[in-house]
């Protein structure tokens, strides 16, 4: 049967699933963390429920523990390279939005070479490219080329851009495309539709059948995540859960991300409808190790120092360092717009030599760029 | 008491694995430690355009044979042109055949296995596939000229020790070619039963890798490693659950 993930999105209610969690008692916390086997879906809204709280610790030490059985004591390293801040679509949280009247920028090839070898010599060897959504400058002939004339420089190569169809999924992999970033940013669908009033982006059910089209075209790994502050985080991240456990089991030779980016300011901005404390972050993080030993977590320098430092212990597998958010950040434009504002501002070099305080050891390389 | 797979002889039966250290130089001490002669890198995580990859600089030691491993491939073909541009880089015909498309639980596809295992031997590499304890496979392996067998204990990373006893029991009565036992060994113990039931070799990592101290670990298991073979060569004692005193049903014949 053909099914997507649509089908199983429709047979959930925001509303039941939010209540659920909060009827979730340390009763069902105690049963979820001393589970002999696997965690279930259940299992997981009582890690992420207000239950969980006094249960902290706890999730924690045995967050660390299967991280590291499964990670051993490493830590990947990946940085964004932005290579345009040009977006047709409005939303309501992001420095890029069609709206913020402010001068626009795409590298050209010359531009892009001189971001990537700051790159280079910044030791890394995994990148992420990041766009906005403008399909006349950044279409899928642009990210070709862009792929075909940095491939050399990269054992891996992620893109974090517009929902694309499987033919350019599978045009882009050709090309030597790895992993894809794809956030649904919230499941909740009225409140996707306030966020994303323009533009091609305003189309929920493209968006959220993206990593269907990804896992069809054959893609090694794709991210998932919500944007954290836009609706209630529980249910958001719950929807997440589900959606990496149809994913998993639909397209199995496929490897999963998740992110949890909150929101960040940025110039003319939004601020958050729901806060969610570190605490929670830390709750939340933990409670993704617990339910998927095998799914990576990310961590980006949305984060503050003293928090990112503490938490490559609770379950943390990839963090990214030195940071630009804007085309032409590292060298070509250091003041173009940028997409929100980063807090922690410590070079790759400080950051690998803080991890290894930590016991760690920061990965550059852990792909071959032969592996199509 | 050595162990000959093709053209090479170990004194040691404790083969390794590299990753998951917290640094190069622990798993340097490590694997020094370990006594270990025969130690498995994977491919993607080694910088093979550079001049001193962290990993293999680590390496520098003698008694240290390199096994390639093609850990990220998921199909027959990747398999041989990843063994292939390993061979160039690393200057040995040595080759762990993994192919794993189940990025979650990291389980070898049979079907793709063979096929590589076939076209690589051809190709003169020194083959060692990572498959299931499946003992038919096993013999279809050695058919293709592989140049030993490596089944696996439990689910790699698991630490659920020898789950698959009764079909590795199978496959060392039935190998013409050396079993390695590898994935999943959690504990000593493990590794010391693997020999106990006659494997020619064990191969360890995670469970080195995240200890505590990986070093006294190290140690540990090259001890395990040891004593296991030992008792096999010296011919273990059958277990009984009972003490057996007298022949009632045979008794007879001696009146």
């Amino acid at each position: 049967m053909n099914t997507d993930f649509q089908s199983v999105f429709e047979k959930y209610s925001w509303q039941e699933i939010k209540e659920s969690i909060l009827a979730k008692t340390s009763a069902d916390v105690q049963s979820a963390l001393r589970s002999d086997g696997r965690r279930n879906l259940e299992d997981f809204k009582a890690l992420i429920s207000p239950a969980a709280m006094p249960f902290l610790e706890e999730m924690a030490q045995l967050s660390h523990k299967l991280t590291q059985k499964r990670f051993g004591k490493t830590i990947q390293m990946y940085v964004p390279l932005y290579l345009s801040n040009e977006c047709q679509n409005i939303c309501t949280y992001c420095g890029f939005s069609f709206d913020n009247k402010i001068k626009r920028k795409t590298l050209n090839d010359e531009e892009i070479l001189q971001e990537v070898r700051f790159i280079k010599s910044m030791g890394y060897d995994h990148v992420l490219l990041v766009t906005g959504e403008a399909n006349q400058t950044v279409g899928v002939p642009y990210l070709k080329r862009v792929m075909q004339l940095i491939r050399p420089y990269f054992s891996l190569i992620s893109m974090e851009v517009q929902p694309l169809d499987e033919t350019d999924y599978e045009e882009l992999i050709e090309e030597g495309l790895n992993t894809v970033l794809v956030y649904q940013e919230t499941y909740h669908q009225e409140d996707y539709r306030l966020h994303h009033p323009k533009g091609k982006k305003a189309n929920f059910e493209y968006r959220l059948l993206t990593p269907d089209r990804l896992g069809k075209a054959g893609i090694h790994k794709m991210g998932l995540g919500v944007l954290i502050g836009l609706e209630d985080w529980r249910t958001d991240c719950f929807l997440t859960a589900l959606h990496l456990d149809y994913l998993e089991k639909t397209y199995w030779q496929t490897k999963y991300s998740i992110s949890f980016p909150r929101l960040r300011p940025f110039s003319g901005g939004l601020d958050p409808k729901v806060e969610m404390s570190d605490r929670e972050l830390v709750q939340l993080i933990c409670a993704f190790r617990i339910f998927n030993e095998e799914v990576e977590l990310s961590l980006s320098t949305r984060e503050n120092p003293v928090f990112r430092d503490h938490v490559i212990k609770l379950g943390i597998t990839s963090i990214s360092a030195g940071s630009k958010t804007n085309p032409g950040g590292y060298v070509v434009e250091p003041e173009s717009l940028e997409q929100f504002e980063i807090s922690d501002e410590r070079s790759p070099k400080e950051i690998a030599e803080m991890i290894e305080r930590q016991g760690y050891q920061p990965v550059w390389k852990d792909w071959e760029s032969c592996f199509v | 008491m050595s162990l000959k797979i093709a053209d090479k002889t170990f004194n040691s039966r404790l083969f390794t694995g590299t990753g998951k250290f917290s640094s190069a130089s622990l798993m340097e001490e490590s694997l020094l430690v370990s006594g270990s002669e025969l130690v498995t890198v994977a491919l993607k995580r080694v910088d093979l355009k550079g001049q001193d990859d962290d990993i293999l600089s680590h390496l520098l030691h003698p008694q240290f044979n390199l096994l390639p491993n093609t850990s990220g491939v998921r199909t027959a073909r990747e398999a041989v042109f990843a063994a292939q541009l390993a061979r160039e880089a690393l200057e040995t015909n040595w080759l762990k055949l993994e192919i794993h498309p189940d990025p979650k639980y990291l389980l070898p596809d049979p079907i793709e296995s063979l096929k590589a295992a076939e076209e690589l031997a051809k190709l003169g590499f020194i083959v060692l596939p990572y498959i299931h304890a499946d003992p038919v496979l096993c013999k279809r392996l050695e058919d293709a000229g592989v140049a030993a067998v490596m089944p696996l204990g439990s689910p790699i990373g698991s630490n659920k020790g020898l789950k698959t006893i009764d079909f590795l029991e199978i496959i060392i009565e039935q190998s013409k070619v050396p079993v390695v036992i590898d994935a999943g060994i959690g504990a000593p113990s493990d590794a010391a039963k693997a020999m106990e039931i006659g494997a020619d070799a064990v191969l360890v990592n995670t469970a080195i890798a995240v200890s505590q101290n990986p070093v006294a670990m190290a140690m540990a298991f090259k001890m395990a490693v040891e004593a296991g073979r030992m008792a096999f060569e010296a011919k273990l004692a059958q277990p009984s659950r009972q003490a057996v005193a007298s022949s009632p049903l045979t008794e007879f014949l001696n009146n």
